[in-house]
């Protein structure tokens, strides 16, 4: 049981700013992740909430206690990382047991065989108890070290991108386990990842960091059909959004000279904007507004991805599998006015969020 | 003119069979992918072709002509590695200009083929720059041209962008692909990531424990997977698979499997009996092929909604058939929680039947 709360944080190593200003409120129960490119700060952010790094400004709370002078140990938290440290030379048994074992803890030797038994089962790694670590799988050896935290009862999981080393079909296979470990448990989960997918599909809420500075909390429909800015827009979804500088002119969105569509209701202010428009929302059709060459095509199976050209733009669409289209075909194309997204030029701030 | 061809290729690593009689024809100007997980082949396969292994028995043939036992150099092919493999201490003209120079070409022309590539590549504001200045995408893109300079008959890739982030790999499958188009070479391009092998390839040959699953065109391997293998490998997320009894009943065919069954058209038991199929089957059916309803509907079993994974244009829902749980792929927000009631059933046309001793696919396709 825990809610974790950090107020006002900021961290810097000598001139270095990791983060700033950040204020986070996590639920008990909740799948929260941090979600951000490379230097955004997030691992850190996860550090200080485990006690490995100390805010240079700012309070921690676990459950409204105020943890900042608490050592990792008393904070009663598991950290998982990309990198596995196990102990090589023991089984997976023995890794299991190994932190129930500290002196600290005095436990009994009963419960430690119960609290074995039901991370074992819980991750299926029953049938590798007895097996030394060094002759485990990639994914078996981080299903061990999940289980090393589930054996403790942590108040919270801390997960530092424990995926990322994985080959893309067990990463799939294991979002799903952890998601269903996560509801099993109702344990708070703070999980790190520079992964989108991943973010979108685990979290019951995101947080994308850019810059040591949170840019937006939302739950993932929120976050993907609202991002704040360009940012959060091109960061969320894959294929990635559309973004076409242009301007506004009447009802329409005109970009340079190369060609213009229609905006739903009432636009904006005439003026310079950033279009959003993400894959799905573009259709190629003969009677669309646009004409455009067939720069790339995709094939993911379900559908195509088809980048289109028109100008100097390129425009990625998302068309059923069956259309019929090749390299340098010319076809036409519009995109849906009511999934149209403005940002601000200068700024790249969504219009929807500089008004509230 | 490139055309790439192997026939009965064998090769071990000690006791290790890591090619097993693997023949290909890869056609001039064809960008090939070879896709599957670590240790199926892939790469020793590639390496092969490059001169970098030797075989143990069979033939590789360029343009008709054998050249297993030529050096590598002696080739006429061009490898990139993952690893970029660049010279730390040459700038980036450097870089692409040693393989020219190493065989003596004139200064001028040098410096015009070293130009015309990096204006290709778009790279051309980096020629003065080292590699230790560049990110992952331009060091991967100097690769290429590095590889490119010797206008080589053909052009081998080993997970060329397998080590960049998410968003550049994107940007880069498309500039590879382009850049094919546009130079036209004959590729083979090594991934075991299958959204990159669906992206890039006119022809996707899947591989696993040295021996070929199947070569075919995107759309095949998607739509008519050879195999368990191919059919689970191919598409994200992944293909359900449960072992199925399938017998008539009434106007329709009943397809059982562990806690749920559902009704097919009953050309179905028809087509298994001329397939000679046994008792032993396996259906697959992609999450797109499970439809889903919020309201009863003739012909839907209900199921209790429990994992929702959104990915912003469309949701993947697990479904829960009491233990048995299938996974389908909706519109966005369509079930808004877990432990709703819902109903499935599966769309006749996407369902595969697969052996499930040998593997195989029974190659049975259903109409509506």
């Amino acid at each position: 049981m825990a809610r974790i709360r950090l107020e006002n944080i900021s961290k810097t190593f000598g001139n270095f700013t990791a983060v700033e200003d950040l204020d986070l409120d996590v639920n008990d129960g909740e799948f929260f992740v941090l979600l951000g490119p490379t230097g955004a700060g997030k691992s850190t952010t996860l550090r200080m909430i485990a006690g490995l790094e100390k805010p240079t400004v700012g309070r921690i709370y676990i459950n409204e206690v105020d943890v900042n002078e608490w050592g990792p140990a008393e904070r009663d938290v598991a950290l998982v990382l990309q990198q596995y440290s196990l102990y090589p030379r023991l089984t997976v048994r023995d890794n299991l047991s190994f932190p129930l074992r500290s002196r600290i803890r005095r436990m009994s030797e009963p419960e430690i065989e119960k609290r074995i038994e039901y991370a074992s089962k819980t991750l299926r790694i029953g049938h590798l108890l007895d097996r030394k670590t060094d002759r485990l799988s990639g994914g078996e050896m981080q299903r061990v070290s999940i289980g090393r935290a589930i054996v403790r009862e942590p108040r919270v999981f801390l997960m530092d991108e424990p995926l990322s080393a994985l080959d893309a079909k067990l990463r799939e296979a294991l979002r799903s386990e952890l998601k269903d470990l996560q509801m099993r448990l109702g344990a708070t989960f703070i999980f790190v990842t520079h992964d989108q997918v991943e973010a979108m599909t685990m979290g019951d809420r995101i947080a994308v960091m850019n810059h040591g500075r949170i840019v937006q909390v939302g739950r993932p429909q929120e976050v993907y059909t609202n991002p704040r800015n360009t940012f959060v827009a091109s960061f969320v979804g894959s294929p990635a959004i559309n973004l076409l500088n242009g301007r506004i002119v009447g009802n329409g969105a005109v970009m340079d000279e190369s060609f213009q569509l229609p905006l739903a209701g009432p636009a904006a202010n005439e003026g310079a904007y950033t279009f959003g428009i993400r894959p799905e929302d573009v259709a190629v059709e003969s009677g669309a507004p646009v004409e455009a060459r067939v720069h790339d095509i995709e094939n993911h199976g379900i559908e195509k991805i088809v980048t289109l050209r028109v100008g100097d733009h390129l425009l990625r669409a998302a068309v059923p599998a069956r259309v019929n289209v090749a390299v340098e075909d010319q076809v036409r194309f519009g995109w849906n006015p009511s999934k149209v997204m403005l940002f601000d030029a200068q700024t790249g701030v969504n219009l929807r969020h500089q008004a509230a | 003119m490139a055309e790439i061809e192997l026939r009965h290729i064998d090769k071990h690593f000690g006791p290790v069979h890591v090619i097993r009689d693997v023949s290909l024809a890869v056609k001039d100007r064809e960008f090939v992918v070879f896709l599957g997980p670590s240790g199926c082949g892939k790469t020793t396969t590639l390496r092969a072709i490059a001169g970098l292994e030797e075989i143990d028995s069979g033939d590789i043939l360029l343009d008709g002509k054998p050249i297993q036992n030529l050096r590598a150099a002696d080739r006429d092919i061009a490898f990139v590695f993952q690893n970029y493999a660049l010279y730390p201490h040459f700038t980036v003209y450097e870089n692409l200009a040693f393989p020219l120079r190493a065989v003596g070409t004139p200064k001028a022309e040098v410096d015009e083929t070293v130009r015309s590539v990096a204006r290709s590549l778009e790279i051309t504001h980096l020629l003065r720059a080292r590699p230790s200045a560049l990110s992952g995408g331009d060091m991967q893109r100097v690769a290429i041209g590095r590889a490119l300079v010797r206008r080589p008959k053909a052009l081998l890739l080993d997970e060329p962008i397998g080590s960049l982030d998410a968003k550049l790999r994107e940007t880069m499958r498309m500039e590879l692909k382009r850049l094919h188009i546009e130079n036209g070479s004959t590729s083979i391009y090594v991934t075991h990531d299958q959204v990159e092998a669906m992206s890039l390839a006119d022809r996707i040959v899947v591989m696993n424990e040295g021996i070929l699953q199947q070569v075919g065109t995107p759309s095949e391997v998607y739509l008519y997977p050879a195999n368990l293998f191919v059919a689970q490998f191919i598409g994200s997320p992944v293909m359900n698979i449960a072992p199925a009894r399938i017998r008539s009943e009434g106007d329709e065919a009943l397809v059982a499997l562990d806690e749920a069954s559902f009704t097919l058209p009953r050309d179905l038991l028809g087509m298994l009996e001329q397939k000679k199929a046994g008792e032993d089957l396996s259906l697959g059916i992609r999450p797109e092929g499970v439809l889903v309803s919020r309201e009863p509907q003739p012909g839907y079993r209900p199921a209790v909604a429990h994992i929702i994974q959104p990915f912003g244009g469309f949701d993947i829902v697990d479904l829960k058939f009491g233990e048995q749980t299938l996974r389908a792929r909706t519109t966005a927000g369509f079930v808004d929680k877990a432990s709703t009631q819902v109903y499935a059933r599966l769309d006749p046309v996407q369902a595969h039947f697969f052996d499930s001793k040998s593997g195989a696919s029974l190659g049975i396709r259903l109409g509506n």
